[in-house]
């Protein structure tokens, strides 16, 4: 091989001997300033060992002189943010749903922050962008059975539904199947009296005969939470019954089987964990998904008498909405 | 190659043995020292013109950053500005938002088939009269020949033993260097903030941290590639030189020495017949004078910039022996053929390489003035919430949420409204936003502003994927901008 060097007439350069097909490399020498650079490169690394974190060790590793740690640098990073957030928090703490709507920094940063425990907390139930699950509420929809202005959101997210919060929100529908309150039978008539009062009996379509019998059977047992229209009733946190939304699913079997186990979910209460400006963010972003209701000037629907339920599911029935 | 002969004690005896010391004198070296150029002052046609094209170059360079240009009130005056900050590039009456950054691509497509098209018609323009690094070498060897002289001097200079003038001579040169390279980063920093304010706040110590940087890189790199580097960047950093083969044709114009011409060449005393030899006497004259250190007689190669200085100087010569001048000349590969065949030299400019050079860059340039032109300072974009996909509302009817982005690129405040078209029954829902009957949007002054949009459709909508179109409308200037989008609706629970 090497004795095929040679020198090349056009650049004046030896080939290096090497020859594929007849195509000969050049040897052609890189220029000594190349090399200058290498050698600084190797020396930068070299100062950089020394400097920074470099070589791990059996345990732990060579820390540098500069002590660089970018574990460090984050939690920094981690506490300043969180001191800058403090005041926009306080802000928060402090808005009405009104008040952040007409400041425009305010809006954003609380979108932001309630998007964001939103995500942490919340969406493993009532999933992304509360989307809802059976057994777990849609809260972007326009019904609530809490209450959907701002205040009745924050009120549900600080004492919970049947938590351990003494304030919690508390409602315990019977289980007419599972304890013998009702024969199969009645739960049927009371099934398809059910179905005849919503807005499902054009797809389930209900027998009359039935729907009648049952009928009965409802203003004995379900009109007090209920309503005897099938309103609902936001104090005992009754859901309507007269639409075509089911926590529990809308098909007859799933309606017939919620009046068998009259189940109720579990929602823990949120107020020892969050700081009042994040329980305002959440709310403001639960209520923003675009089913929130404006904030009631006068009476809460907590005091509501049981015996008149209509207006108060009325009221946002016939609003546009929200 | 050594034969050696070896006797030794094995049976075998004799052997040949092919031994060579790898460090043998043989082997060349494998890293090449630089060796020191001392271009020596041309006088003539294309010395002019790369003085005038490193004026010109310069100028703009450095005048740019200072040229005001009114906006209006709390906008940046300044006429060219990459507000990196704010996300802004400003060029006189062009500004342009950080989504738009199609128009620098387009420049830059511009400035791809400008150097192809230059190269086509004339060979390496580029790289001998305005490539930054020409620019700046050139005005380095200027300071290098007032301070030190020229090439001959220059030569015994680096020659002479330490002295306190070699030194005085070696310090201000470095130190005018130094300088020039300073200035060279400090101006590059005024593209990217106000100038006025800039100049004072560097000086006081005020400026950004990446500004200090951004000069100390410049002045480092000026310092080095113009002062130390030079050719050597051509020659082994630059892309250009390798792709520059492909953008030659045998008709393309380059800086050529015509051999035909030129050979026989050697020495040649006043008074004696120029029968029966070439024009070129051998003065090297052409290579004193090369800045890339390098013989044109040689042929075309990488190194050469075609810079031209080497006609200026062989013209001078040719003048001086009174032969016609052009022995070096800007000629085509072509041309050198054609006479070699005794054919009438000719130079074709109009080719269908410069043809389609010139269409494309005629084509992309009046693209973006059109885009220019025609440019929407209202702009609508439409994302729509997939999680959940919709939402079944009480009385049946589907919601669909949306997040708008008005994007408002004048220097006011607009009200914009918002509809919402293509889909029946469809409407929208933002009681923060609805005012007597309409939904309208405070867009406020050079920025985008984000709107949550609920759109509502009765239940008759049908399950699936529906069409729907969102527009803006400019309440005062009737200006609209349209997006479109999709609307999801479910079947029965």
């Amino acid at each position: 091989m090497a004795d095929k060097r040679e020198r090349d007439e056009v650049t004046g350069t030896d080939t290096t001997g090497h020859e594929w097909d007849g195509i000969k490399e050049l040897d052609t020498p890189l220029p000594r300033w190349w090399l200058y650079i290498f050698y600084a490169s190797i020396l930068v690394s070299v100062v950089y060992w020394v400097l920074m974190p470099a070589w791990p060790m059996v345990n732990g590793y060579t820390k540098g002189i500069l002590g660089f740690s970018d574990r460090v640098n984050v939690a920094a990073d981690i506490r300043d943010l969180q001191s800058a957030r403090t005041p926009m928090f306080e802000r928060l703490a402090n808005a009405s749903a009104t008040d952040i709507a007409a400041d425009p920094e305010l809006q954003e940063f609380a979108r932001a922050a309630g998007e964001s425990v939103f995500g942490d907390y919340c969406r493993t139930c009532h999933g992304a962008g509360g989307a809802g699950a059976p057994g777990y509420p849609v809260l972007a929809d326009d019904v609530w059975i809490w209450g959907g202005s701002m205040a009745d959101i924050e009120h549900t997210l600080r004492v919970g539904i049947r938590a351990d919060h003494p304030d919690t929100r508390t409602s315990m529908m019977p289980a007419f199947g599972r304890d013998n309150l009702l024969t199969p039978a009645q739960i049927g008539d009371v099934t398809e009296f059910v179905i005849s009062i919503s807005a499902a009996n054009s797809r389930l379509d209900a027998n009359n005969g039935a729907a009648a019998r049952g009928a009965v059977i409802y203003q004995e047992q379900c009109a007090a939470c209920h309503g005897v229209s099938g309103a609902g009733d936001r104090a005992f946190g009754a859901p309507s019954l007269v639409d075509d939304l089911w926590l529990y699913g809308g098909s007859r079997e799933e309606i017939r089987r919620q009046i068998e186990l009259g189940r109720g979910g579990v929602m823990p209460s949120w107020e020892a964990r969050f700081d009042s400006g994040t329980l305002r963010a959440l709310a403001y972003y639960v209520h923003e998904m675009g089913g929130g209701e404006p904030d009631a000037p006068a009476a809460p629907p907590a005091t509501t008498d049981a015996a008149a339920p209509a207006p108060t599911q009325d009221a946002p029935a016939a609003a546009p909405l929200r | 190659m050594t034969k050696v002969t070896l006797i030794d004690n094995r049976p075998n005896g004799e052997h040949n043995i092919d031994a060579r010391a790898v460090n043998s004198k043989e082997a060349r070296e494998l890293y090449q020292k630089r060796a020191q150029i001392y271009p020596k002052l041309a006088h003539g046609f294309f010395r002019n013109l790369k003085w005038a094209a490193m004026i010109v170059l310069l100028a703009i360079y450095y005048i740019t950053p200072w040229i005001r240009w009114d906006r209006g009130v709390g906008r940046p005056d300044q006429a060219v500005l990459v507000d990196f900050e704010h996300g802004r590039f400003y060029f006189f009456f062009i500004e342009l938002w950080p989504q738009e950054v199609y128009y620098i691509t387009g420049l830059l497509v511009l400035a791809s088939l400008g150097i192809f098209l230059s190269s086509a018609l004339f060979g390496r323009v580029w790289c001998g009269y305005a490539c930054p690094q020409t620019v700046w070498t050139d005005l380095y060897i200027y300071v290098e020949r007032l301070i030190e002289g020229d090439r001959n001097a220059r030569m015994r200079l680096d020659k002479a033993p330490m002295s306190l003038e070699k030194a005085g001579k070696k310090l201000s040169k470095h130190a005018i260097w130094l300088l020039i390279a300073a200035a060279t980063g400090g101006a590059w920093v005024f593209y990217f903030a106000d100038a006025p304010v800039l100049f004072f706040d560097i000086f006081a110590g005020r400026a950004a941290a990446t500004a200090y940087i951004s000069i100390a890189v410049l002045t480092f790199t000026t310092y080095t590639l113009a002062g130390m580097m030079r050719e050597q960047v051509c020659t082994y950093m630059c892309p250009w030189p390798r792709i520059q083969g492909a953008m030659m044709d045998k008709d393309a114009l380059s800086v050529t020495y015509r051999a035909d011409r030129g050979e026989q060449r050697g020495p040649h005393k006043k008074g004696e017949s120029w029968e029966g030899r070439g024009d070129c006497i051998d003065c090297r004259q052409c290579v004193a004078v090369c800045p890339q250190g390098i013989d044109i007689r040689d042929g075309d190669q990488l190194e050469c910039i075609n810079c031209a200085l080497c006609i200026d100087a062989c013209d001078d010569i040719m003048r001086k022996v009174d032969r016609p001048t052009g022995l070096i000349a800007y000629d085509s590969y072509a041309n050198q053929t054609r006479r070699a065949q005794g054919k009438v030299a000719n130079i074709r400019l109009l080719r269908p390489r410069t043809i389609l050079y010139g269409i494309l860059f005629a084509f992309v340039g009046l693209l973006m003035v059109y885009g220019l032109a025609t440019r929407q300072t209202l702009d609508l974009n439409v994302i729509r919430d997939r999680s959940p996909p919709f939402v079944r509302l009480a009385d049946g009817s589907f919601r669909n949420d949306y997040a708008l982005k008005l994007v408002n690129m004048t220097n006011s405040n607009r009200r914009l409204v918002i509809e919402v078209s293509g889909l029946e029954g469809a409407r929208l829902l933002a009681p923060a936003l609805e005012s007597e009957g309409a939904v309208v949007a405070n867009a406020g002054a050079d920025g985008v502003t984000n709107v949550r949009m609920h759109v509502v459709v009765p239940n008759s909508v049908g399950g699936g994927s529906h069409r729907l179109t969102f527009t803006i409308r400019d309440l005062e200037s009737g200006e609209t901008a349209t997006s479109a989008s999709a609307f999801l609706a479910g079947e029965a629970p």
